[in-house]
């Protein structure tokens, strides 16, 4: 079964609900949101995997809790210089972070399809967002594993 | 009346310097009547972050493409796209962005389809200015239209098409996508993703000067005698020679085609802008694989 959980449903609403031509504004506005890394992984790069299908750097960090449901926690990395790769890692973290690993499991790959951003950016770019969430789930699934 | 050329003793030796101007010229020159400066850049979003004062956004993506055909816009659209940013067919245009100017690169080769006049680079791009502390605002431009006129897209001269590329089979190409994507490893950039080509390798021929070597560390144009020990030294190039450049969709080459024809002074040069999007996945187009350059077939493909 593939749905998207209430809190991304209502960021990919807002996407819709405003005018293509500011879509890309909200997304700046997402990118400038992107919440930094904590101490710990910050000072180790090394335990953070890169997303290279991305056009610009980004590196991202799943944590999945062995608590009931395992909670994922969600890490990104992404230089200022990079917004739009920051502004799409930025929606996965405000939209995902914190669900039930099944629930993330459950988002459609083409998730980021449904921002109604395919005109807007390169598909090329596109891509690089759908690895993103790819990446996202094969780790969730390596760590459901090892528990 | 277009601005005046900058002069110093760099872009003296390149053949033509009126196709370049600094950061400080730039900076100078703002205020300047009848110049606009545009910003092109691969992240589209950088714009918006902080741009320099007055300048405008131009998106490669949506603005000089059109929608529906694989093509540029045409001259209708170019006249309707310019007129928006206030610039007439006498305006100085100034491009600049991200990444050593690659799309700036690739702007300014659109705009030289269109006959565009007077259209320049700022040497070093987004970055130099930012790296030397420049100012950067994000007020939007006030921009009054222009009244573009509608000149026809003049392709020929630098622009080739797949069956140019089969009948120029023998003559000069420059490939300059990364090493892994001509020898067919990958179809794609380092740390790029999949771009959907169903081969991989190079056109016959052709040599590698990845496009990133005729930029210096802090994204300026090389000097003309490093860029001439690049492509008339290793890349085996002659003055005078007839050359195509591809990459993965011409953007990559936007900028060494702007390189071999403005700073090294080659006449003809054309940018295939179909590039390996196209030529690895056409049918019964000859294609080499590995490092080497491979020879010519006799048969020069199916469609020659």
């Amino acid at each position: 079964m593939s749905t998207v959980p209430s809190k991304l449903n209502e960021i990919v609403e807002e996407f819709i609900e405003v005018p293509e031509a500011e879509r890309l504004e909200l997304l700046l506005e997402f990118s400038r949101e992107l919440p930094e890394l904590p101490e710990r992984l910050a000072d180790h790069p090394e335990l953070l995997e890169q997303v290279v299908e991305c056009q610009s750097p980004l590196f991202l960090l799943v944590e999945v809790s062995t608590q009931a449901g395992n909670p994922v926690a969600l890490f990104f990395s992404s230089p200022p210089e990079a917004p739009t790769t920051r502004g799409f890692a930025s929606v996965l973290a405000a939209g995902l972070d914190g669900e039930d690993a099944a629930t993330i499991l459950a988002v459609p790959d083409d998730m980021p399809q449904q921002l109604g951003l395919t005109r807007a950016l390169s598909p090329l770019r596109m891509r690089g967002m759908t690895a993103m969430l790819g990446r996202i789930k094969r780790q969730i699934n390596e760590q459901l594993e090892q528990n | 009346m277009p601005l005046p050329v900058e002069s110093n003793e760099k872009y003296a030796a390149y053949a033509h310097p009126e196709r370049l101007v600094s950061t400080s010229w730039v900076a100078e020159n703002l205020a300047a009547e009848n110049l606009v400066v545009l910003e092109s850049d691969e992240d589209i979003l950088l714009y918006s972050t902080g741009h320099i004062p007055g300048a405008q956004k131009i998106d490669w993506h949506t603005e000089l493409n059109d929608e529906v055909t694989r093509d540029y816009v045409d001259g209708e659209g170019f006249a309707k796209l310019l007129s928006s940013k206030g610039i007439s067919r006498d305006t100085t245009v100034v491009i600049y962005g991200d990444k050593s100017n690659w799309w700036a690169a690739y702007a300014l080769w659109v705009f030289t389809l269109f006959g565009h006049e007077d259209v320049r680079l700022m040497d070093g791009g987004r970055d130099k200015w930012i790296a030397e502390g420049r100012e950067l605002t994000t007020d939007k431009p006030v921009v009054t239209p222009s009244d573009y006129p509608v000149v026809e897209r003049q392709d020929e001269a630098i622009r080739a098409f797949l069956p140019e590329v089969l009948a120029h089979l023998g003559n000069p190409l420059i490939d300059v996508r990364s090493p892994e994507e001509y020898s067919g490893e990958r179809t794609h950039m380092p740390a790029y993703p999949e771009e959907g080509a169903l081969r991989g390798g190079h056109i016959p021929s052709a040599a590698s000067v990845p496009w990133g070597k005729a930029a210096a560390e802090d994204g300026t144009f090389k000097s003309r005698s490093e860029l001439e020990a690049i492509y008339l030294g290793e890349a085996g190039l002659k003055p005078g020679d007839d050359v195509v450049a591809y990459c993965r969709i011409g953007e990559r080459s936007s900028h060494t085609w702007f390189v071999l024809k403005h700073l090294l002074g080659f006449e003809t040069v054309r940018n295939y802008d179909g590039s390996w999007t196209e030529w690895g996945n056409a049918v019964g187009v000859p294609i080499v694989r590995g490092a080497e350059k491979g020879e010519v077939p006799a048969k020069k493909g199916v469609r020659a």
